[in-house]
């Protein structure tokens, strides 16, 4: 039941909020859906976690061999989790900010809100699909209607790459449905016996609609450009957890799905998830719009757990499982700030703005943590992820080069302290500006939505066990499918 | 065998009603009627009630496929009369003619579901194509409309030259019409006669169903007919064709695949291609949706290349999708003066509900998930899967269909993001209504593309 509720809830009210006229009510039955979606969320984790309560299974096209078929498992939970927690965060902290038809962008947002937590549930690949896209749809508008002045071509960029890429792993899937005798069900699709060599062509075209949505270098060239023009709170959906349906992607449909080929061809991506890595923080150490800067810092974060995927370790497939949760939340908290920065003073140079610190103090000092996690210094979130993918990476018995992917991957997370640690010296510290002399501490409700996150960032960061055990038996049998095959 | 006779005789009817019935809305009124009626003894037919029984010594028989796929296309048809039928009416004096012809053209479709001999397939693709050179040109005024009805005069006689020859040959080679003893005489020897014969007659279909290579008149002649009635062209007419092909190779062609089949696949390529790569550069949405017909085209072709239980499904559910979406939009275009794609900015401000309809159409048309055409896509991708040939063909296909939404999206972009001093249209209340109906449709089809075959087998 509970996989139903968080479809439908955020489902209803967005057709509902179409609506509706006043933009006030708008805004509140949207932060109160998606509150209430929270609380499903939460009570699926904690006291009606056992399986008859978080499956759920109905006909739906009996000829296809394709049913209706939800579940709650170990890294659905977290992410579910990660949608529920961020939609009531982003609408807190983006309260005051003006749209013109406030109405549909609420309803657009919970649309894309319920597309993702159909991604996270579904175990029906056709049902998968499905959601997928409807994920997409919404944001497409919402990047095209509310978004920055070169909004149009930005958005079709990123809309026409993800499509294409989806294209493909249509294929896929349906090639894979012929394998598994007519049947979209996921218990189908891991029982396929691949002979080695045979599922190459099919790992490709599930791979590349993930790789476009994650992304991973050389596909990242949309990602930028769309973060930058998009509304900031519709980036921090992207950024905060659309870039996780391509990690969950491959963890749920490629690598225990196609074993082999996964085996045989993580050396080749993990060299390209590293290049991207390095190339994207040198990028980020350059940039000078704020917007870029996280946008390509998200990017090599992301390198480094595709990386960490293709490592065929416990270690690493968990970290990856804790790191999509904790670098949702991280980021969020990064876009908030940057939102605010841009709401108060109007431009998001660097190079413009100084001494912050002075004006708006409580800003700074959540932002130092939260930097501190983004960067993954220990005692924060992000730190047990890290740790433990590095830890993954390093013992990986997929590979032979062990020792060269860790160092790579150590130099980029020290051009990520690089860039991070410069971009709050220049903006928070220093002489303040012309244009940052006039600064105010932030209202409430960021105050609200930042420390929200920074007490999660220290209570993760110290106390991680419950993620653990979540993602531990999932993460078993994502290992047992790829142990069987070699 | 309901619908043949019944179209055919109000058809006639419809072109004497001339003389008693001289205001617009009685013909319309009449039209309608007889639309109902026809889909109405087709459904009868489907559940065995047969208002004639005439025995045609096997050159016909009804099997639930084509009736079902007759219902489809009258259904669509009815849907198109209810939104453009107006329209119809503005295009010239003979206002009863426009409808005769079309319920003949009805009536060429239903020869077409269901022939069993070739005689009766050139008699039912005859029966479409010519009232539709006559509607083409039916905008006497316009030049542009009596030179598309000139040139797709020639060149649809120059292919129905092709095909009496392809017939003739295949005559000579096998002394019968019957299409039902084809294939065993295929598989007893090479018989280049009755290969030829084939090969012409696949050339001559594929022209009418406007796949590249032989594509060429369909931009001039979809722009240059009055749009009322290229919407019917691009859509009826077009997926009536399809089922006489599938027809064909239910007879002729099903079991000697390694033959034609090359011949299918390049054609597909070349349809989608052309198709899509050419629909990208026009800036008059008629004109890209002439080239986005011959794009869909090569999707339908997939049923013909795979042939089997899934390709059957498909083609009904892609003719669905496709005639559905493709009607709603070019009702909507003919509502609005300025054709090119800068003629819908800010459409989404001063007509939402067209801007919202109209979006699920395209959206259709590009095969996203939640629309009719995305199960239409799947189906037809999954029937070509099935076959385990041509791997590459289908990630053609998956591309092509990346490229279309560049174009069907440029729609939505003007309509939505750019502003323009679009003009509010007015539109009656049935026409609202027409588009919500087609609207639900879709996405219904889209969620549940089943209830379409449910009289298929029971």
């Amino acid at each position: 039941m509970i996989p139903v509720l968080l479809l439908i809830i955020p489902l209803l009210t967005g057709l509902l909020l179409f609506a509706v006229k006043n933009e006030k009510s708008a805004k509140n039955l949207a932060l109160l859906s998606s509150i209430a979606t929270l609380t499903v969320s939460l009570l699926g984790v904690t006291y009606m976690k056992n399986a008859g309560y978080l499956d759920y299974d109905m006909e739906w096209m009996p000829a296809l061999g394709s049913r209706f078929h939800v579940r709650l498992d170990g890294m659905g939970q977290i992410l579910c989790l990660l949608t529920a927690i961020s939609f009531p965060l982003i609408f807190v902290a983006t309260y005051y900010n003006r749209y013109k038809n406030a109405a549909s962008f609420y309803a657009l947002m919970l649309l894309s809100q319920a597309g993702l937590m159909g991604v996270f549930i579904a175990v029906d690949a056709l049902l998968f699909y499905f959601f997928w896209e409807l994920a997409l749809i919404p944001v497409y508008f919402l990047c095209s209607i509310w978004g920055g002045e070169k909004r149009i071509a930005a958005t079709f960029k990123f809309f026409i790459y993800t499509f294409a890429g989806s294209l493909l792993m249509l294929l896929g899937l349906i090639y894979l449905y012929f394998k598994a005798n007519q049947s979209f069900s996921l218990e189908a699709f891991y029982a396929i016996q691949f002979k080695p060599g045979q599922d190459t062509a099919i790992f490709w075209m599930l791979f590349l609609a993930f790789a476009i949505k994650m992304p991973i270098f050389p596909f990242h060239t949309w990602q930028p450009d769309t973060y930058e023009q998009s509304p900031t709170a519709v980036t921090m959906v992207l950024s905060g957890i659309m870039v996780k349906m391509g990690v969950f992607g491959l963890l749920r449909w490629v690598v225990p799905v196609v074993p082999f080929s996964s085996w045989q061809l993580g050396d080749r991506i993990t060299i390209f998830a590293l290049i991207g890595l390095i190339y994207a923080s040198l990028v980020a150490i350059k940039q000078d719009d704020l917007k870029r800067l996280v946008a390509y810092s998200s990017i090599a974060h992301i390198g480094l757990m595709c990386a960490a995927i293709f490592a065929t370790d416990k270690s690493a497939t968990q970290g990856v499982m804790l790191q999509m949760f904790n670098h949702g939340i991280n980021i969020i908290g990064l876009w908030i700030v940057v939102d605010v920065i841009e709401q108060q003073f109007k431009t998001r140079k660097i190079s413009e703005l100084g001494g912050v610190a002075q004006k708006a103090p409580a800003l700074a000092i959540l932002l130092v943590i939260i930097a501190f996690a983004n960067i993954g210094l220990p005692l924060t979130n992000a730190f047990i992820g890290e740790f433990m993918m590095f830890n993954g990476i390093f013992t990986s018995k997929a590979t032979a080069f062990n020792v060269v992917f860790t160092i790579v991957a150590l130099v980029g997370i020290i051009l990520s302290a690089v860039y991070t640690l410069n971009m709050i010296k220049k903006v928070f510290y220093g002489n303040t500006s012309e244009l940052t002399s006039a600064g105010h501490d932030i209202s409430f409700n960021v105050k609200l939505a930042l420390s929200i996150i920074v007490v999660l960032i220290i209570v993760l960061g110290v106390f991680p066990k419950p993620m653990l055990s979540v993602t531990n038996q999932l993460s078993d049998a994502i290992l047992g499918r790829m142990y069987l095959k070699n | 065998m309901n619908a043949i006779i019944l179209s055919a005789i109000w058809g006639v009817a419809m072109m004497f009603s001339g003389i008693f019935l001289t205001k617009g809305e009685a013909i319309r009124a009449a039209a309608i009627l007889g639309l109902v009626v026809l889909l109405g003894v087709n459904i009868a037919e489907l559940y065995g009630y047969r208002l004639f029984n005439i025995d045609t010594r096997g050159m016909l028989s009804f099997n639930s496929f084509s009736l079902v796929f007759n219902a489809v296309l009258f259904g669509c048809t009815l849907i198109y009369f209810l939104l453009s039928s107006k329209d119809i009416l503005k295009v010239g004096t003979n206002k009863a003619e426009y409808f005769s012809l079309i319920f003949f053209v009805l009536s060429g479709v239903s020869i077409a579901s269901s022939f069993n001999t070739l005689l009766m397939l050139f008699l039912g693709i005859e029966i479409i194509s010519i009232p539709l050179y006559i509607l083409t040109g039916s905008d006497r005024k316009n030049l542009k409309s009596n030179e598309a009805a000139l040139k797709y005069f020639l060149m649809g006689s120059f292919s129905t030259g092709i095909m009496v020859m392809g017939i003739a040959l295949i005559y000579g080679a096998r002394g019968s019409f019957d299409i039902a003893g084809m294939n065993t005489a295929m598989q007893q020897g090479l018989n280049p006669l009755l290969l030829s014969g084939l090969l012409l007659l696949l050339i001559s279909m594929a022209f009418k169903v406007s796949a590249a290579p032989f594509h060429f008149w369909t931009p001039d002649v979809y722009d240059g007919a009055p749009t009322v009635f290229t919407s019917f062209m691009a859509t009826i007419v077009k997926a009536g064709v399809f089922v006489a092909f599938l027809r064909l190779f239910d007879g002729a062609y099903g079991s000697m695949s390694d033959k034609w089949k090359l011949v299918v696949v390049i054609i597909i390529a070349a349809t989608l291609l052309i198709g899509n790569i050419t629909a990208v550069f026009q800036q008059s949405v008629k004109r890209m949706l002439a080239y986005s017909s011959i794009a869909q085209a090569g999707f339908m072709f997939f049923a013909l290349f795979s042939y089997n239980d899934l390709s059957k499904e498909g083609l009904l559910l892609y003719s669905a999708a496709y005639c559905l979406a493709t009607t709603g939009i070019f009702a909507i275009l003919i509502k609005m003066k300025d054709y090119t794609f800068d003629g819908f900015n800010g459409m989404g401000k001063s007509n939402p509900l067209l801007a919202a309809t109209n979006t699920i159409f395209l959206l259709s048309l590009a095969g996203i998930p939640l629309t009719a055409g995305f199960t239409a896509k799947f189906y037809m991708l999954s029937s070509a899967i099935k076959t385990g040939t041509y791997g590459w063909l289908v990630i053609l296909a998956v591309l092509c269909a990346a490229v279309s939404v560049y174009y069907y999206f440029r729609v939505i972009q003007s309509m939505y993001f750019k502003e323009g001093d679009s003009q509010r249209i007015e539109v009656s209340s049935s026409f609202r209504l027409g588009l919500v109906v087609i609207s639900a449709i879709i996405i219904l089809l889209g969620i549940f593309p089943q209830i379409l075959f449910y009289k298929l087998y029971f």
